[in-house]
């Protein structure tokens, strides 16, 4: 039934690729888990750390877990999941935009 | 070991169509914490979400999932490598880390259900449990698709089909922790602060 | 032991619904009587039930279609008759509950019913063909799909009979949908009829984003996709991202109405509203997956029946792409009065607005493909110029409708069921059946009857006229949607004539099953022996009508965007191997039908509470899953002496028909007599590099 023909050479997931993406999410596991639980930061700053730190994070486990990259074999997943997540962005930020709108609208009229 | 590899190449048509279904499960998922945003203040006279998290035990349950991540990366190593028994053991590690974080999950939803923090009691708890608990779901599934894949490896070896299954469930795997990330993120430390 | 059924969910007040009952039980006892009779259970089961072929599947989603056809066009008929009859000091003869039921069900089954298993249907049948491929990526997950939709379409069946369809109109809107207001059954069977469709929707959209992308051709690069797998493409694109949406909100929904979930409930920390937002953060790209498919059947037919290459095809894919894109900026047209503030309101409208540029785009490259063109009128290209100009007012209402100072005023009336309507039927409904003629020969082998076509073209075009302008009056005259009786008196001639209207459509759709039984009963006299009755110009017409199971004995090299319209320029049409292979196909299984059959029993339990089945039949389908990942005996191998003999018919049909002939007097793509050829964007031929 297949007929793909992808000859391209895979590269072969190591040990020491997923040691050092495990290194790097368990550091920035630790830095926002830290922040909140020794109350180092105030409350508008411990959120953007947790938020950069999140970022990074999904970046690490997608490049050093899902091995996504711009080769070929990995291409379309690559383009699927940015496409995605550009619409994600659009139906979640559309909707955060219009709500708190609505929510400021709504708290001048209780006043 | 050679033809597993290029089996497992042969079959990324195969493995992009369950990447396109993880991709329309990224908006499952993004729907609900945009419900759990939206939700987050409604406390209708109820709990607080500072009252309700405690940040111990999901720090537990964070790095359960995290190790299970990389003992499910050793396990495609040592696929990869061919060898059987470890493929089966790294499994099996990773099913204990997945079953505890789901046990650990469990048992934080029925404390909080005896405590009065139950699903029915305020739109934050309502938001607050569908999300959590779409996420353990998928751990579920997740843990049963494990038992079979052990199952299928010991019955026939580490065939071609099963190296692509193993693939597919290695992104599944690793999908459940990104998501994680999101809800500890969104849910549980900006909870614990307010 | 049974949760909420009791015996009283089978009775009814209604004798039209009792009447309805018997007629479909009677309709259901005569197909299984008749089957018995005459002894096609096996037949069925081989050939049909357990099929994993895309184009047996096709055409198993368009028999979904039709009969959803039917029944929504009943309570679209009952509605208008009610309103018709129900002026001042009249009551009609309906009560408000089944009114409302029907107005619901009439949304809900041509949405999810006949529209999308019809688009899906023509994918299934074109497809595969047009790219050159054996079958989809996923032939069994093809048939779960399939099965899954006719096991959702089952329960809004089932609805009739036991319990009530839902009240809260097609979109469901908290908290009316909610347990408070709607405490009957009947909100359940939309959600768990919907929720299964839609999950069969998104497994559809996999499957054919996976297939176009990789199983094209060698040589058939994007820009040599026909446009009918383009629009396709962004339509699966939208299903994958945008049911998903749909999944989220109907699944807390049914969490607050049956574990008492305070998600939507507008107490106790619900927020109504979301579900709102979230129902058309689907439903706008859902509007874009009815209509893109259309318009690619439009591109197919007017260059097939205009004889010239399809003008524009460039703008027409990027048109194409930024509908797909745009479609999911614009969801908060449909409530512009929630109370956000201008500034939301003005960018949302503004979003609306720039769609209509990308498909003006289109207008125009369909108009330029029949410029100079040598026209065959043939029935799609009166469908195609229905669409163009009825279409085209649809579209400007809706702009009108973007704006949303114009909205506040017109929203909920009746302007704007007329504006959906007069976007969706041509958009859709004209195309899924412009393409139903167009594909009908290469499914079954013989072209279907043009005098009940035209017919029917002209009754649903008049039938559309009279039905929906009297809409747009009452609209602008400031009736609301959806009312059971009303109290004044100007209000009753027009919805007179909307009811003449729809007397009109329904002779439209007699005549279209009458078209289909005439064409059947003569189907020897209309035969299609070469596999290309119209000059196509795509890959599913260089093979033979119906398609062997295998489709390509040898799958073909694409030169150009006119795959097989360049093979005939270049005589290399019907050209044969040396020798033919083995293909290996996929084997039939009844997987899919035990698994719908369970997803059937899931939702039924479910609606009426009875958890110890809802469990059983979830493990029962995991379990299925499982069973079948044990299974590794999966293909069949057609040995390449069979497929020889095969093509050794088809060929010695074509010396029959006079094809060979016929395809080396053609020595030009069609569109040389236009002046404007070059604009034509000719492609450069040869194998890419």
């Amino acid at each position: 039934m297949s007929h793909s023909t992808d000859a391209t050479p895979g590269h072969a997931p190591t040990a020491r690729g997923y040691l050092i993406g495990f290194v790097l999410a368990l550091v920035l596991t630790l830095i926002p888990f830290g922040v909140v639980a020794f109350g180092l930061l105030s409350q508008g700053m411990a959120l953007i750390v947790i938020a950069i730190a999140a970022i990074l994070q999904l970046a690490v486990h997608l490049r050093f877990f899902l091995h996504l990259d711009m080769s070929t074999e990995q291409r379309w997943n690559t383009i699927s999941i940015l496409f995605s997540l550009l619409i994600m962005v659009v139906m979640v930020g559309g909707t955060m935009w219009l709500f708190y709108s609505l929510y400021v609208r709504h708290m001048m009229v209780g006043h | 070991m050679k033809t597993v590899l290029a089996a497992a190449r042969a079959d990324t048509e195969v493995n992009f169509g369950f990447w396109v279904y993880l991709m329309s499960d990224v908006i499952i998922f993004s729907m609900l914490f945009l419900v759990y945003v939206d939700l987050s203040q409604r406390y209708a006279g109820g709990p607080t979400a500072s009252e309700v998290f405690e940040l111990r035990g999901v720090f537990l349950e964070t790095m359960a999932l995290l190790f299970s991540s990389l003992t499910f990366g050793m396990a495609m190593v040592s696929l990869h490598q061919g060898h059987k028994s470890r493929v089966m053991a790294w499994l099996g590690a990773t099913f204990v880390l997945g079953a505890f974080f789901l046990g650990h999950e469990l048992s934080e939803f029925i404390k909080l259900v005896h405590e009065g923090a139950s699903f029915t009691r305020s739109g934050f708890l309502s938001a607050y449990f569908g999300l959590v608990g779409t996420h353990g779901t998928h751990v579920f599934f997740g843990l049963i698709w494990v038992v079979v894949m052990v199952v299928q490896i010991q019955l026939h070896g580490l065939t071609a089909p099963i190296a692509s299954r193993l693939a597919r469930l290695s992104l599944f795997w690793h999908f459940l922790d990104l998501v994680w990330i999101c809800v500890f993120s969104t849910v549980y430390l900006p909870g614990v602060m307010q | 032991m049974f949760g909420k059924l009791t015996l009283e969910a089978f009775s009814h007040d209604s004798l039209i619904i009792v009447f309805a009952n018997v007629v479909m039980i009677g309709a259901g006892l005569l197909v299984v009587g008749l089957v018995t009779y005459y002894r096609q259970w096996g037949y069925l089961y081989r050939e049909w039930f357990t099929t994993v072929d895309h184009k047996k599947i096709g055409v198993m989603y368009i028999i979904i279609a039709l009969i959803f056809l039917l029944r929504g066009f009943i309570d679209a008929s009952m509605v208008r008759a009610q309103q018709a009859t129900a002026g001042p000091g009249m009551d009609g003869y309906l009560h408000a509950g089944h009114f409302a039921e029907l107005f619901t069900g009439h949304g809900t089954m041509m949405i999810f019913f006949m529209a999308m298993p019809f688009l899906v249907g023509l994918m299934n049948i074109a497809i595969p063909l047009q790219i050159g491929a054996r079958d989809v990526s996923y032939p069994l997950l093809n048939a779960i799909s399939l099965w899954l939709t006719a096991a959702a379409g089952a329960l809004v069946m089932i609805s009739l009979l036991i319990g009530q369809f839902s009240e809260a109109g097609w979109s469901g809107y908290t908290p009316f949908s909610g347990l408070e207001a709607s405490p009957s059954s009947g909100v359940d069977y939309w959600i768990w009829a919907l929720q299964i469709s839609g999950i069969s929707t998104t497994l559809t959209g996999i499957n054919f984003l996976v297939t176009i992308l990789k199983k094209r051709a060698p040589g058939m690069g994007f820009m040599r996709m026909p446009m009918f797998t383009w629009t396709a493409l962004c339509t699966n694109i939208l299903m994958v991202l945008a049911f998903p949406a749909l999944t989220a909100a109907l699944a807390l929904l049914a969490l607050d109405r049956s574990v008492g979930t305070h998600f939507f409930t507008g107490t106790m920390g619900g927020d109504q509203m979301m579900y709102i937002n979230m129902f058309w953060v689907w439903g706008h790209p859902e509007v874009y997956i009815l209509v893109l498919p259309a318009f690619g059947v439009f591109s197919e037919v007017t260059a097939t029946y205009c004889n010239k290459r399809l003008f524009g095809y460039t703008s027409m894919v990027w048109a194409t792409m930024a509908i797909a894109f745009l479609s999911f900026t614009v969801w908060v047209h449909h409530f512009f009065t929630m109370g956000q503030d201008p500034l939301r309101n003005a960018a949302f409208g503004i979003a609306t607005m720039i769609i209509a540029i990308p498909t003006g785009v289109k207008i125009y490259d369909w108009m330029w493909t029949m410029f100079r063109g040598r026209i065959e009128f043939k029935l799609p290209m009166l469908w195609l110029i229905g669409f163009l100009i009825t279409f085209t007012m649809g579209g400007m209402s809706g702009v009108l409708l973007a704006i949303p100072g114009a909205d506040f005023k017109m929203h909920n009336s009746l302007f704007l069921v007329a504006h959906f309507h007069n976007v969706l039927i041509p958009g859709t409904m004209f195309g899924l059946l412009a393409g139903f003629y167009y594909w009908f020969p290469k499914s079954f082998g013989f072209t279907l009857d043009e005098k009940w076509g035209r017919r029917s073209f002209w009754g649903w075009l008049i039938g559309f006229y009279v039905a929906f302008v009297p809409l747009y009056m009452l609209g602008i005259m400031g009736m609301p949607r959806r009312m059971v009786t009303y109290d004044n008196p100007a209000w009753q001639i027009w919805l007179i004539i909307a009811a003449i209207g729809a007397i009109i459509v329904a002779y439209g759709i007699f005549s279209m099953f009458m078209q289909i039984y005439v064409s059947v009963r003569d189907r020897e006299k209309n035969r299609d022996l070469s596999g290309d009755p119209w000059g196509g110009r795509t890959l599913e017409w260089s093979i033979a009508s119906p398609p062997p199971e295998y489709n390509f004995a040898v799958i073909p090299e694409v030169r150009d965007r006119d795959a097989f319209m360049e093979m005939k320029v270049n005589d290399t049409a019907y050209l044969r191997p040396e020798r033919y292979e083995d293909i290996h196909m996929p084997r039939s299984t009844p997987i899919a039908i035990v698994i719908a059959g369970l997803a059937f029993f899931f939702g039924f339990a479910f609606v009426w509470h009875i958890w110890w089945l809802a469990g059983l039949c979830l493990a029962g389908i995991v379990g299925s899953v499982i069973a079948r990942s044990f299974n590794t005996d999966t293909e069949f191998v057609i040995p390449a002496e069979e497929v020889e003999r095969t093509e050794d018919a088809f060929h010695r049909q074509l010396e029959a028909d006079g094809a060979f002939e016929r395809v080396k007097g053609l020595k030009h793509y069609g569109d040389e007599r236009s002046p404007h050829a070059h604009l034509a964007e000719p492609v450069e031929r040869g194998t890419p590099a």
